[in-house]
């Protein structure tokens, strides 16, 4: 399935020898003005990839930095369909940024896979991630997926076996997210000589551009791990600054505070080897 | 998905070794105290006027109700795993109390994780759990309820999966979680068919049980799938009732969606974001159902009726009076729909109920919804 924005991302980016900057923020947090905002200083401030979170009650994957993120969204009253708007209107101006739509997969089931395909479509998102939707289930939102250029991503972990990676990589596209630690998002940060071998085959065995996250937060952790991988996850930390900026009463600074992150990462990123 | 692929092969392993058949027969007869006895509850079935009905007594079983029944299973699974460390959910504080027995019993570390909200209303059972040796963890995260709980626990158990086994106390979550709870609770619906065969030399007409995640229900309903004569018919607690959107009904007042790693109704907003559930009996509080009744209820093989709050404080008051046996809130919603159900059936019938957990941990709130000082 060609999967263009994406793939070109990975080309240029090689062409650039480095890896990429893969960044995720709530859509909704706390609200879609700035996330707008934050998705435009993102990109900026050296953002490869996109990945936009869509709020959900259960977020059994996430850590607590996401989890409130969610809640904060929901409580702005976010929908799946505005998530959906908010990257319509960012791809209105942005025509290259490839756009990961990250969630769960009940409020996609609700909408209907087929509406969800084409709406998302529509709006320009390149891919999904939903997180509790395995190869095993996924078999119905791939066939939605099937007339339009949309990425199914799939995760594996360090105790994936290769049997299990070729499994995973069956039907995905657009690049293998590669979870660094056992655990939640935000949960503590790994060794990238641990990991080395298994992002190695979980690479050749899948035959996709591998990123890694879960645990990294800074330009220095970042260009570690992308001594090791085709480009690396930050989430958390961004959408830590969120919080920070609401707790200090300046949801002005939000987006600034997310593109000088932005551009921390992306400058380590760019000066790594 | 590695980590419940590999439980799915232990438990197929299991399940072929005589051993650990042997091994739990062992327990569930002289530790839990089954079989629970099957008993005619004359002066309920006079009342109603209706059939035969019996009580299968599962609220006798140690620890007061049947989640002890899998609770055994899955630990006696995650020592064949080698797992040392157990983490459980709960919402009443019923599964985490058993769970809590059964770690102690066997010298096992026990973290059962609990929302907030539950910790404080439960206190008698948090009390339990402490004395059994188990760290308990108030979950304040999203509502601060037993879905929550399970959220965190499913947080817990993917951080620490290497040495941690999670016991999950409903029919519901990832699969093969539902398969394993109704197989340990399918014991429930082996020993009532039995029990009735020695007494009356026949099948029941109906089956029944409250419903909440399903545990109960789909123990007794699942020896009687195949028998096609015997209705099987579950009650769902209606909360305030369905029409104000204050309800543990997921099948009468959900849609089907994900969560928890299975397809299932559920309650949910128009955007498929899920809506806390609410009844009395905190055990019935969870915004899903366990999928196999989701099937059941699909192909008609199965009823699922309704009971609310109010309802089931007058099935607790009637069982309590009539039998000389105070039921919980959970199997209240049960009896106080036995009524309707007798309408339906004839004097020549037979309707066996379970009466699955004892009514003990419930006075506290059943005195304060009747205006009662203890």
């Amino acid at each position: 399935m060609p999967t263009s924005r994406i793939t070109a991302r990975f080309d240029k980016v090689r062409a650039e020898g480095r890896a990429a900057l893969v960044s995720y923020i709530m859509a909704g947090d706390p609200d879609l003005e700035t996330s707008f905002k934050a998705l435009c200083a993102l990109r900026d401030n050296g953002a490869d990839i996109i990945e936009l979170g869509a709020p959900f009650t259960d977020p059994m994957a996430d850590g607590p930095a996401i989890q409130m993120a969610g809640q904060r969204s929901l409580k702005a009253g976010t929908k799946l369909t505005d998530v959906l708007a908010l990257a319509k209107r960012f791809r209105a101006e942005d025509k290259d940024t490839p756009l990961i739509l990250m969630g769960y997969a009940n409020p996609v089931f609700h909408m209907g896979y087929q509406a969800f395909a084409d709406a998302a479509a529509e709006a320009g998102i390149d891919g999904t991630i939903l997180v509790d939707l395995p190869p095993e289930e996924d078999h119905e939102l791939r066939e939605a997926y099937a007339h339009h250029e949309i990425s199914v991503i799939r995760l594996a972990t360090p105790t994936t076996t290769d049997k299990r990676i070729a499994k995973v990589a069956e039907g995905a596209s657009g690049f293998l997210y590669y979870v660094a630690v056992a655990g939640v998002t935000g949960s503590g940060s790994a060794d990238p000589e641990d990991i080395r071998e298994g992002v190695e085959r979980a690479r050749k065995v899948s035959g996709l551009p591998v990123c890694v996250g879960f645990g990294v937060r800074t330009g220095e952790q970042a260009a570690a791990m992308a001594a090791i991988a085709d480009g690396v996850v930050v989430g958390s930390a961004f959408v830590d600054h969120v919080r920070l900026a609401l707790e200090a009463g300046e949801p002005d600074a939000i987006a600034p505070r997310i593109g000088t992150l932005a551009a921390e990462l992306s400058g380590a990123l760019r000066s790594a080897e | 998905m590695p980590l419940i692929l590999e439980l799915e092969d232990e438990y197929r392993k299991a399940k072929r070794d005589p051993e650990f058949a042997a091994q739990m027969d062992d327990l569930w007869r002289n530790y839990v105290g089954r079989p629970s006895p099957l008993y005619h509850a004359e002066r309920i079935s006079e009342h109603f006027g209706g059939p035969k009905i019996y009580f299968k007594r599962d609220e006798l079983n140690h620890t007061g109700a049947h989640k002890i029944n899998n609770c055994l299973g899955q630990v006696l699974l995650a020592m064949r795993m080698g797992k040392k460390r157990i983490i459980a959910e709960t919402g009443a504080g019923q599964h985490g109390v058993a769970t809590a027995t059964v770690c102690a019993r066997f010298g096992l570390k026990c973290v059962v994780f609990m929302g907030a909200t539950d910790v404080e209303r439960q206190k008698p059972n948090v009390f339990r759990m402490k004395m059994l040796g188990a760290e308990i963890v108030p979950v304040s995260s999203g509502t601060g309820t037993l879905k929550d709980a399970m959220n965190e626990a499913l947080r817990d158990w993917v951080t620490n999966v290497h040495d941690t086994f999670y016991v999950i106390g409903t029919a519901a979550g990832p699969h093969p979680y539902p398969e394993l709870v109704r197989d340990f609770q399918s014991v429930i619906g082996e020993e009532a068919k039995r029990q009735l065969q020695e007494r009356e030399g026949r099948l029941p007409d109906a089956v029944m049980a409250c419903i909440g995640g399903g545990s109960n229900a789909i123990g007794l309903f699942h020896p009687f799938i195949e028998d096609e004569g015997v209705r099987l018919i579950g009650v769902e607690a209606s909360g305030h009732g369905i029409e104000t959107g204050q309800h543990a009904a997921a099948l009468n007042g959900g849609k089907p969606g994900i969560l928890h790693g299975n397809k299932t109704y559920l309650l949910q907003t128009d955007d498929g974001q899920i809506i806390d559930a609410h009844s009395i009996s905190a055990g019935l509080d969870y915004p899903g159902i366990g999928p196999e009744h989701a099937f059941l209820r699909d192909t008609g093989r199965a009823e699922y009726l309704t009971c609310t709050d109010k309802e089931a404080l007058e099935g607790f008051q009637l069982c309590t009076r009539l039998e000389g046996i105070i039921p919980a809130l959970e199997p209240a919603h049960a009896i106080a729909r036995l009524g309707d159900v007798c309408e339906t059936m004839d004097k020549d019938q037979i309707l066996i109920m379970n009466l699955c957990g004892r009514g003990d941990k419930d006075i506290f709130s059943v005195a304060e919804h009747l205006g009662m000082e203890i």
